[in-house]
This record gives C-alpha cells, sequence and structure tokens, in this order.
C-alpha cells in the first residue's frame, strides 16, 4: 500500500540521489531529461524502489513505459512542472436498498479491490463501500454493505494481535445485526486464519467467509471481483452459518468453492484454484447466479443462535515438520525456549525417528504438550499400526487423527489460551468444534488427479479447467 | 462519391509504423517453454472475462470500457507441448530470458538506436482476450534510432521487447476463441517516426526494416514472424492503427484507402456541422422495438423463426456464444441524418459500414449484413411498403433516416447506443481507432485505439540493467547494415533485387565471407549466393548445409581456375550430398582435379561415329548433341566455348549451315 511521499527524492539513495539534487528535481518533477547521446526523455520521475541500486533515475515517459537512466549518462535534466501524485480513490456513495441484506467486510490488509494510477503506476486500494462500489458495482445488486478496516498487515504478518481483536470484531457486527461477514484477507495464511476462527467464533448464526485474490485486482484477469461477488453472495444469502473460505474452484472464471475453515489449505503457490478442501469435499459451489450445496452436514444459518466469541489465543506453540536425520537438540532447544506446545507433521502414520524419543520425552516431562498429525495431508495418525508409533504413544504424545498440521497448531494455541493441564487440553485438541478431525474419511475426499494417466488426460481435455 | 485519387501532399497524409518481428530464440519471453512451436490441437481449455481496472480518475480507459461492454467469454485452448501455467496466468513470469534480450540489443544496435540503462518491464492493456494477463509485458530496449531511407532519415523512437499474443481461432457473437502456443514468444516491436508521406514510401520502409531486422539472421521468418501495424492520418484527422499487415505489398492500397476514408470523414463532420450538428446534444437519436411489426416481414432476418434457424446452424449456445434476452428487432431513427447512411468512406464502402463494424464488435450482433438502414434497404416482396410504415411509427420526417439491427435483446440497446455514439464520434472527424486490414485493402474496425494510459509498470519483474559492456560486446558481433552492403554489391554490379534478396532471405554473410577470405570476385559471390542458390535449391540441393569454410575454399580454387565455375552445380551437389569430404576430395571425387590433356584429339576420336543430323533437323541440332556427349566428362576442366568451338569444327559440313554458336 502506497502512502503519500514524504521524502521529495522517494527511494534515491546514493549516487542517483544526488544527481536528482544536483539537477534540482525531485519525484513527481515532470522533466525533459537528455543523455550523453543526446536521446531525450521526457516524462515523470518515479520513485524508486529502495531495493533497486543507486545508479539509475526511472522516468516514466509520455508513451506509458518506464526507463531507466544510469547517472553517469545523464547530461541535463530539466524541470517542465511538476505535479504529485495523490493516492486517493474517487468515492461513489454505495446505494442503500432496503430490500437487501447488510453483509459487513471487515479488511485485514489484503487488497481486494483497487485502481491503477497509470500516471505513476502505483496501485491504490479501494475498500469503502463508496470505494469498492466503483471497482466492483455489482456488489449493489447483493447487499448492503458496510465495511470495517481492522488492520493494514500483509498475511504473513497475521498473529495473536490480529486474531483476538478479528474474531472480537465478528462478535460485534453478528450482534449489530449484519447478516453475514466477509473477510478480506491476503491468501498465503488464509487457511491459518479460517482455522483460528471456527475456534475463536463457534454458534455463529450467520455466514463468516474469508475472500482474498489469487491474481491482483490491478489486473483485467484478475480473480478478485468474481471473489468478492461469490463471497458477498454467500455471506448475504448462503445457508452455511460457519467460518469458511470462498475461492476460486477451478482456474476458468466460472464458480467459487465455500471450504470449511477447519479442513481448508493453499496448495499451489500462484494458482488461482489453490485452496482444496483436504480430506473431505467442499461445502458448497457458488456462482453468480446460484448455490450448489454440496452436502447436508453443515451448521445452517438462523439468527436467533447466539454466538460464542471465545477469543483466546497462546503463541508459544510451533510446528515441527519432521525430515528423516532430525535432531533431538531441536526439541530441547524449543523447550529451553519456552514453547509450551509442540505439533509434530509426522510421516507416515505419525513417526518419527528413534533418537527424537528421549528429547520428546523430556519435554512432555516438562508440561509441552506434543501432538502429532502428519505430514501427507491426506489420512490419519494411526499411531498404533506400526511399533514406532506405539513407542510414540507411550512417551505421550497425543495422535489428532485427520487433523491438518496447520489447524492443530492454530488449535494448540487456542486450547493453551484456555488451559495449561495436560489432560484437558488432550481432550479439548481431541475433541472436534468445527470438524477439524472428523470420523470418516470419504474415497473422494483424496483426489490428486495425475495428470499423464489417460482417464485423467480425458477429464482435463473435455473439462474447463 | 468515392474519389479514387488524391493528392497526399495536399490532404498532409503522415504515416508511421509499428514493425513486430519474433525473434529467434530457443525458448519464451518469461518462461522456459519452447518458442516456435506451433499446434493445430489442443488438449486442454480454459474459459476467462476481463475487466477493466479503474484508471486515474476512477473512470475507465475508452477502449478498457468498449471491451468490457463486449462482455466477452474466452476461451484459450492449451497444448502441453507450448505452454505452461505461466501462459495461463496462473504462474507470475519468470526473468526475462537473457537470449532475447540480446537479440533484442542487437536489433537495435542495427537500428541505430541508443540502448537504454535499465530495462524496465511494462504491462500493455489488451482486454480483447488475445493475451491471458489481460496485458502485455514490454520493455523498452532502445530509443532514438535512425535509419538511410530514400535520401533522408527515418526516425526510430523506441523499440521495445515483448511477449507475442495468442493467435485468434473463431470470433463469434460473444465467445472469443484463442489459440495459445504462440503466446509468449519474444518479439521486437520497432516503432518510427511519422516520417512516411506516401503509401510507396510505407511499404518501402516496412521492407527497409524487415531488411535490417534479418540481417542479423537472429530473427524469426515465415508466415507471422513479422507484422506490422500501420499508423496513418491526414491534416485535420487522427491517427488511426491498421493492425497487423502480413506483407509491405498491402501497406500500398491500405493507407491509401485510409486516407481517402480520413478526407471522406472530414467532408462528412463539415456535411453534419452545415445542418446544424455540433455537438452530441444535437443527436436526437431514438431505437424503440419493432419486433411486432415485422412478424411477418419478407426480410427473413426480422423475423423470430430465421433467427432460431441461424442459432441452430451455426450452434450458438445462451449464455455463451449468443448474447441475453429474446429476440428482438430494433429501429434506431436518425434525426436529420437522411444521405449520411451512404456517405462514403473508404473506397467501395460507406458511412453504415462504420456503424456495422461497432455493432458487430461492440454488441456482438455479427449476422450478416449485421444491419439495414432506409439508405440502403433490401428487396423483398411489400419491402417498400414495410419501411414506409417503419418510418410511420417512429414519426420519421423526410430527413430522418432509419438504421434495423436485430439479435437478443439486450445485444440490440447496445447496437442502438453504440450507433449513437459513432455519430457523435462523426461530429467530432475522425475517430482514433485500430483498424483490421483485409486483402482487397479494405479495412473495418476492431477497436477504439488504446493511448497511454492503459500502460503501468509490472510489478512482477525487477528491472534488468544493461551494461555497456553487455551493450559493446554484441555490437562488436555486429553484420553490417543493410544500406552498407546494398551500396558495396550495387557498386559491383549486383543487380538490386538480388542484393535484396540475400539480405532478405540469406547469403549476405557467405558473400562477404568469401570476398574477405577467399578475395572472391564480389559480383560473381553476389550472383551465387543470390540466385544460384535459389536453383539449386529448387533441385533438391541442401546448400544451406555445406560449412562456410567449404565455400572460403571453394572460392579460393575458383579464383585460381575460373574454369570450375562451369561446374558448380556438380561441386555443390557433391558438397552437399557428402560433407564430410574436404574440397580437395570432392574435387578428385568428381574428375576435377586433373588438368584435361589433348583434349582435342580425343574429341575427334569421341564424334567420329555421332551420325550427322537429318536434312529436316533444326539448325544447330549436331553441335547441341555433341556437345551433349563430351561435355560430362570436360565441364570444369576445359571452358565451354572452347569445347563449343572444337565441336564444330567437326561437325559434318552438309548439316552445318546457319549454325549459330
Amino acid at each position: 500500500m502506497n502512502q503519500p511521499a514524504k521524502d521529495p527524492l522517494k527511494g534515491y539513495r546514493g549516487q542517483a540521489r544526488q544527481a536528482l539534487e544536483r539537477f534540482g528535481v525531485r519525484v513527481w518533477s515532470e522533466v525533459r531529461l537528455t543523455n550523453d547521446a543526446g536521446s531525450v526523455f521526457e516524462g515523470v520521475i518515479l520513485p524508486r524502489s529502495e531495493t533497486f541500486d543507486d545508479l539509475h533515475v526511472v522516468v516514466k515517459m509520455r508513451n506509458g513505459y518506464n526507463t531507466g537512466v544510469h547517472v553517469e549518462r545523464i547530461r541535463a535534466i530539466q524541470e517542465l512542472g511538476y505535479k504529485e501524485a495523490v493516492y486517493k480513490i474517487p468515492e461513489r456513495e454505495f446505494p442503500f436498498n432496503a430490500g437487501l441484506p447488510k453483509v459487513t467486510l471487515l479488511g485485514t490488509g489484503g487488497t481486494i479491490a483497487s485502481r491503477l494510477d497509470y500516471r505513476t503506476g502505483a496501485v491504490i486500494p479501494a475498500f469503502t463501500p463508496g470505494e469498492l462500489y466503483g471497482a466492483v458495482p455489482e456488489l449493489a445488486d447483493i447487499c448492503n454493505l458496510t465495511t470495517r478496516k481492522l488492520f493494514g498487515v500483509f498475511s504473513e504478518n497475521m498473529s495473536k494481535d490480529q486474531y483476538i481483536p478479528l474474531a472480537q470484531a465478528i462478535g460485534e457486527e453478528i450482534a449489530a445485526g449484519a447478516d453475514g461477514i466477509v473477510i478480506g484477507h491476503g491468501t498465503d495464511t488464509m487457511g491459518h486464519t479460517a482455522a483460528i476462527l471456527s475456534f475463536m467464533v463457534q454458534h455463529s448464526p450467520v455466514p463468516i467467509v474469508l475472500v482474498g485474490s489469487q491474481r491482483s485486482s490491478d489486473r483485467p484477469s484478475s480473480d478478485a471481483a468474481l471473489n468478492l461477488i461469490h463471497a458477498v453472495r454467500s455471506a448475504a444469502y448462503g445457508d452455511i452459518a460457519e467460518v469458511m473460505i470462498s475461492m476460486f474452484g477451478p482456474t476458468s472464471d466460472r464458480y467459487g468453492l465455500l471450504h470449511r475453515g477447519t479442513r481448508c489449505r493453499k496448495m499451489h503457490s500462484s494458482y488461482r484454484s489453490t485452496f482444496r478442501t483436504v480430506g473431505d469435499i467442499p461445502l458448497c459451489m457458488v456462482s453468480r447466479d446460484r448455490f450448489d450445496y454440496l452436502t447436508r452436514d453443515y451448521l445452517p444459518r438462523d439468527k436467533s443462535r447466539k454466538v460464542h466469541i471465545d477469543a483466546v489465543y497462546d503463541d508459544r506453540v510451533t510446528i515441527l515438520y519432521y525430515y528423516p536425520g532430525m535432531k533431538p537438540d531441536l526439541v530441547d532447544a524449543l523447550v529451553e525456549k519456552g514453547y509450551k506446545g509442540i505439533v509434530i507433521a509426522g510421516t507416515g502414520l505419525g513417526h518419527v525417528n528413534k533418537p527424537l524419543y528421549p528429547a520428546l520425552k523430556r519435554a512432555i516431562q516438562q508440561g509441552v504438550h506434543v501432538v502429532m498429525a502428519v505430514q501427507t495431508l491426506w489420512g490419519y495418525a494411526q499411531m498404533y499400526v506400526y511399533d514406532t508409533g506405539r513407542d510414540l504413544l507411550d512417551i505421550g504424545i497425543v495422535p489428532l487423527d485427520n487433523m491438518l498440521p496447520e489447524t492443530a497448531l492454530m488449535k494448540l494455541c487456542w486450547v493453551l489460551g484456555h488451559t495449561q493441564d495436560h489432560a484437558e487440553v488432550m481432550r479439548m485438541m481431541r475433541t472436534p468444534v468445527s470438524h477439524e478431525i472428523t470420523e470418516r474419511e470419504p474415497h473422494n475426499g483424496y483426489l490428486i488427479l495425475q495428470g499423464g494417466l489417460p482417464e485423467t488426460e480425458e477429464f482435463i481435455t473435455s473439462h474447463w479447467k | 462519391m468515392a474519389s479514387e485519387r488524391i493528392d497526399y501532399a495536399e490532404v498532409g497524409l503522415m504515416a508511421g509504423l509499428e514493425v513486430h518481428q519474433q525473434l529467434l530464440t530457443r525458448r519464451k519471453l518469461f518462461c522456459k517453454c519452447p518458442a516456435g512451436l506451433y499446434t493445430q490441437k489442443h488438449d486442454g481449455e480454459i474459459l476467462r472475462h476481463m475487466r477493466p481496472t479503474l484508471s486515474e480518475l476512477g473512470e475507465y480507459d475508452g477502449t478498457a470500457l468498449m471491451e468490457f461492454k463486449t462482455k466477452k467469454n474466452i476461451i484459450y485452448l492449451l497444448h502441453k507441448s507450448n505452454v505452461c501455467t505461466y501462459e495461463m496466468d496462473d504462474t507470475p513470469p519468470f526473468l526475462m530470458n537473457p537470449e532475447a534480450l540480446d537479440v533484442a540489443v542487437e536489433q537495435c544496435l542495427m537500428l541505430g538506436c541508443d540502448i537504454v540503462d535499465e530495462v524496465h518491464v511494462a504491462r500493455k492493456q489488451y482486454l480483447d482476450g488475445s493475451i491471458p494477463t489481460g496485458f502485455q509485458r514490454t520493455a523498452i530496449v532502445g530509443v532514438n534510432g535512425k535509419l538511410p531511407f530514400a535520401g533522408r532519415t527515418l526516425g526510430i523512437v523506441q523499440v521495445s521487447v515483448e511477449e507475442d499474443s495468442c493467435r485468434e481461432v473463431r470470433d463469434r457473437g460473444h465467445l472469443i476463441v484463442w489459440r495459445t502456443d504462440r503466446l509468449g514468444m519474444p518479439l521486437i516491436e520497432t516503432v518510427t517516426a511519422p516520417d512516411l508521406r506516401t503509401p510507396d514510401e510505407v511499404a518501402e520502409a516496412i521492407l527497409l526494416i524487415g531488411r535490417v531486422c534479418r540481417t542479423t539472421r537472429h530473427v524469426r521468418v515465415g508466415i507471422g514472424a513479422s507484422r506490422q501495424d500501420v499508423n496513418v492520418s491526414v491534416r485535420g484527422g487522427r491517427r488511426v492503427e491498421i493492425k497487423g499487415v502480413p506483407k509491405a505489398g498491402w501497406a500500398r492500397r491500405l493507407v491509401h484507402g485510409e486516407a481517402i476514408r480520413q478526407v471522406n470523414l472530414l467532408r462528412l463532420q463539415k456535411e453534419l456541422r452545415g445542418r446544424g450538428f455540433a455537438k452530441a446534444e444535437d443527436l436526437k437519436l431514438e431505437h424503440r422495438d419493432v419486433t411486432r411489426l415485422l412478424t411477418q416481414s419478407g426480410y427473413s432476418h426480422f423475423r423470430a423463426e430465421a433467427w432460431e434457424a441461424f442459432v441452430q446452424q451455426e450452434k450458438r449456445r445462451p449464455g455463451f456464444e449468443l448474447g441475453e434476452g429474446r429476440f428482438c428487432v430494433r429501429a434506431v431513427k436518425l434525426p436529420g441524418l437522411a444521405g449520411t447512411l451512404c456517405w462514403p468512406t473508404q473506397p467501395y464502402h460507406d458511412f453504415s459500414h462504420e456503424l456495422a463494424g461497432r455493432v458487430r464488435v461492440i454488441a456482438g450482433l455479427d449476422q450478416q449484413p449485421i444491419l439495414v438502414s432506409s439508405e440502403r434497404w433490401p428487396d423483398y416482396a411489400d419491402s417498400r411498403r414495410e419501411l414506409g410504415r417503419l418510418r410511420k411509427h417512429l414519426h420519421c420526417a423526410e430527413g430522418d433516416a432509419l438504421v434495423l439491427v436485430w439479435g437478443p435483446e439486450a445485444d440490440t440497446i447496445t447496437a442502438a447506443q453504440e450507433i449513437g455514439i459513432r455519430y457523435q464520434a462523426a461530429l467530432d472527424g475522425v475517430p482514433n481507432e485500430t483498424r483490421q486490414p483485409f486483402p482487397d485493402g479494405s479495412t473495418d474496425f476492431e477497436r477504439i485505439l488504446p493511448g497511454p494510459d492503459r500502460m503501468y509498470p509490472d510489478t512482477d519483474h525487477p528491472p534488468v540493467r544493461m551494461t555497456r559492456d553487455r551493450v559493446e560486446r554484441l555490437r562488436v558481433a555486429l553484420p553490417p547494415p543493410p544500406w552498407e552492403r546494398e551500396a558495396r554489391w550495387e557498386a559491383a554490379g549486383v543487380p538490386r533485387q538480388t542484393v535484396r534478396y540475400l539480405i532478405r532471405r540469406g547469403g549476405a554473410e557467405l558473400v562477404d565471407l568469401v570476398v574477405r577470405r577467399a578475395e572472391a570476385d564480389v559480383l560473381r559471390a553476389g550472383r551465387f549466393f543470390g540466385e544460384r542458390w535459389k536453383a539449386l535449391r529448387r533441385r533438391g540441393i541442401s546448400v544451406d548445409k555445406i560449412e562456410p569454410e567449404r565455400w572460403v575454399e571453394l572460392f579460393a580454387v575458383l579464383r585460381e581456375r575460373p574454369v570450375l565455375w562451369e561446374a558448380q552445380d556438380a561441386i555443390a551437389r557433391a558438397l552437399a550430398e557428402r560433407p564430410e569430404r574436404t574440397l580437395q576430395e570432392t574435387l578428385s571425387d568428381l574428375g576435377l582435379d586433373r588438368p584435361a590433356g589433348d583434349w582435342r584429339s580425343e574429341l575427334g576420336r569421341v564424334l567420329a561415329d555421332l551420325p550427322p543430323s537429318r536434312a529436316k533437323a533444326a539448325p544447330g541440332a549436331w553441335p547441341r548433341r555433341a556437345m551433349a556427349r563430351v561435355m560430362p566428362g570436360l565441364r570444369g576442366r576445359v571452358p565451354g566455348r572452347e569445347v563449343w568451338e572444337a565441336v564444330r569444327a567437326f561437325e559434318p559440313r552438309a548439316a552445318a549451315q546457319g549454325v549459330k554458336p
């Protein structure tokens, strides 16, 4: 997110900064720059990213292209004018329509909608209802929208200080009569936030939908507008009053999927269809004009239900992604540093190597709560099958069945916010709140189509991806 | 009146070029897919839509808005062999292919450009779907170039390296289908200054830039490897871009036609002003649904069942190829605009063609003839009376004109609005447009010409530093520019056509090589590589496979023994067929390494039993038969002329009369 430039030579250091000072121009100056070959660059001096070198001055030329001119080749810079960029999106009043549901959009920092400043190339986020209306006018046909910006952080910077106020804000908005809540969120840790909210916000009367985009909204091919439309529709009209993620189903512009907050994971670094429900099926398909529920096993919308906000969190918990040859001192170090909970993402059915056993035993004896999830993501931790698993059970490591490792991490943080009593911690960990452990894995809950096989090729050739 | 002849200087014709040339690289520009691997089949499809991004004033950029209004469903055809998730816009770009950047710098240096110090990747928006991201990644590499042209200088404003777009498969109604194989291949766009003044100059400049690009041999050749956009305006008119002109030869008629179109549109503007139309509010277009008036019409397009049949036949699916709403015929009343629909524009077209272009592209109504107007009303049973009824229904006065469009209701409304927008633009003279060229020299509307507003920086790619060392390393290896070769070779007597062939199609480096290394005669070398090669290739001899070093050796031997020239075809064939043999071995294989010895006495023995020609035989028949018998053993060892003279001496006297050598 761009803030107005305070430094008149924003981003310029060293030689480039000296050059601009020497020629008496600054960022946003409209200039005529001449180099040693007599080439003339007319345009605006842009701010420079601090991570770039200090040897070039960036000019946005009249034809819209940017170019960097090496300071040693600059012969003259003539200032033709100056016009500071104003990073403000024009607002249009979001129309109120008495007949439509009330939806609240909570902002955490992800850019759901934005506009481009073509003069500078800056991306300016749109967030207020008026701004969003300008960017995604379809929203006005769906609901009466109010927005509330809670924080401005990238999703990888979300943690305790955001999770608790976010859960509380949801409670406030529900109390204020919202028919549904949408949370704008960066996609990287959207799964984590969905998981923790599933524990912190229980018995919601209305849908709580997290949404983001895989292609930023400054691109014509962005998935942001459609995702937002799907999410707002789900919040306004959908029947599922759970914490969910709404993102693209396929990579084609077709429909979104509603994933349960505890069972969803980002599975590709860049695909639009990156979010997948793991170990189960998604709850619903959502498009511009319909909902196709894929299951009846959900908490339906019921305005009379009283929400229970339970926003506690202890962040002295970590996840230990086991690998062959892992050394026990890693575990000792965690204990020494005061960690209270360890989620092991173990191999196979939930295993680690033997040299770790004594260290894990020491940890448990010192009051650290150690649980086991599987790094295969699909399937159950079934530690009674092999001796190695049975040994770990004996040490006191508690298996979490088919709880996803990240969900287990978030849940342990939440549980340790309530109690340090080992038996109680383990009881809570093993008692599902929102399908984070399921008793049955349906055979369509594990589907990774293997490319290259004739039947897969037939499928992907005949269906829009 | 379609005035076919105009004085280009008088109307102030100005033209410039944007020449697109694919670069010869192994891989694409921003991913590791192979470049130049085209497929006709696909093994996957994705469906997408484009949404305009808000511009500076919170409004949509004109082109973007237009393209959004078209509500296109866009399908991309994928094949695993030539696209990855980058082309699908499901993976960010990888770092720019350094090979492509080097070739682009070479091209810039050939074009006399100043190479920029830091290459910044920009996004250039295209919402027609031709690129799945909705923008083309492009970066300026060179600026401020100059080419000698027709005794003056043709300015090169800039050269950018960019990714190629998809190939259009079909565009029907609201569905456009693109093939992605070409997408992402590196190309350069060379933008000239608007320095061209006649259609001939435009064609010449295209050829010149083509020769400059090809000189490095690092560009692709063949269909679609180079395409140019021609920008044309006349005084008082506006820049119109004729997009994707495939050949220089097409440019002449296209530029001429556009000049005439602009002159005529300016005349129309004057006419409209004369009628009191000065601003948009003066145009009081109305439109009305007239479907029910036409259910029994003799013109089938006006009837719902004919529309249904069309939809069936074309297999148009609702909500996909087909727009929204029931079938509708819509009449647009144009008050005070009678006579403007048949106003001439480009040769063989009138103003209604301008309207039809907009309706087809923007409203997605593409059933020919797209629209009918009161000024070219179709002829069918009761047609005049039906027109009369329509005019009456819309309360048309004498000076009012009428246009009818048909199709799904929502699209007919868009069409009516677009007709209004096109008339508004007519009040302003010539609208900035991108137009699509056709082989007959005509053009049709493609989109509103985008401005600089559609450019913004690509935040996915860091700037690339272009050091002077890298530039100089590339400069040192450059071949001489084409005009330098042209001057040198033409001075030696090589015909201009041959010179240009050498530069465009290859062979120029070999000429320079054998001249430099083997001191070959320029004219002989030029003719050999520029003319003889074609003939050899046609005979299936793969001359391209012969190592350059062999040619140097051959031309060195030829300088010593010019008589070998007469055996050039045989030598070339032998060299191509057995590339592992040295030149000496090859000459020995062909028996060309031995001197001819006493060939004259041999001649008498060989020809003694050649019977004389019959009395009625054509003059010269005997000596030709004799030559055919003796030359295979002597070609390349004894000059043919000497053999000919010797043969003539042996000719039986009776048959020799009237024979010319």
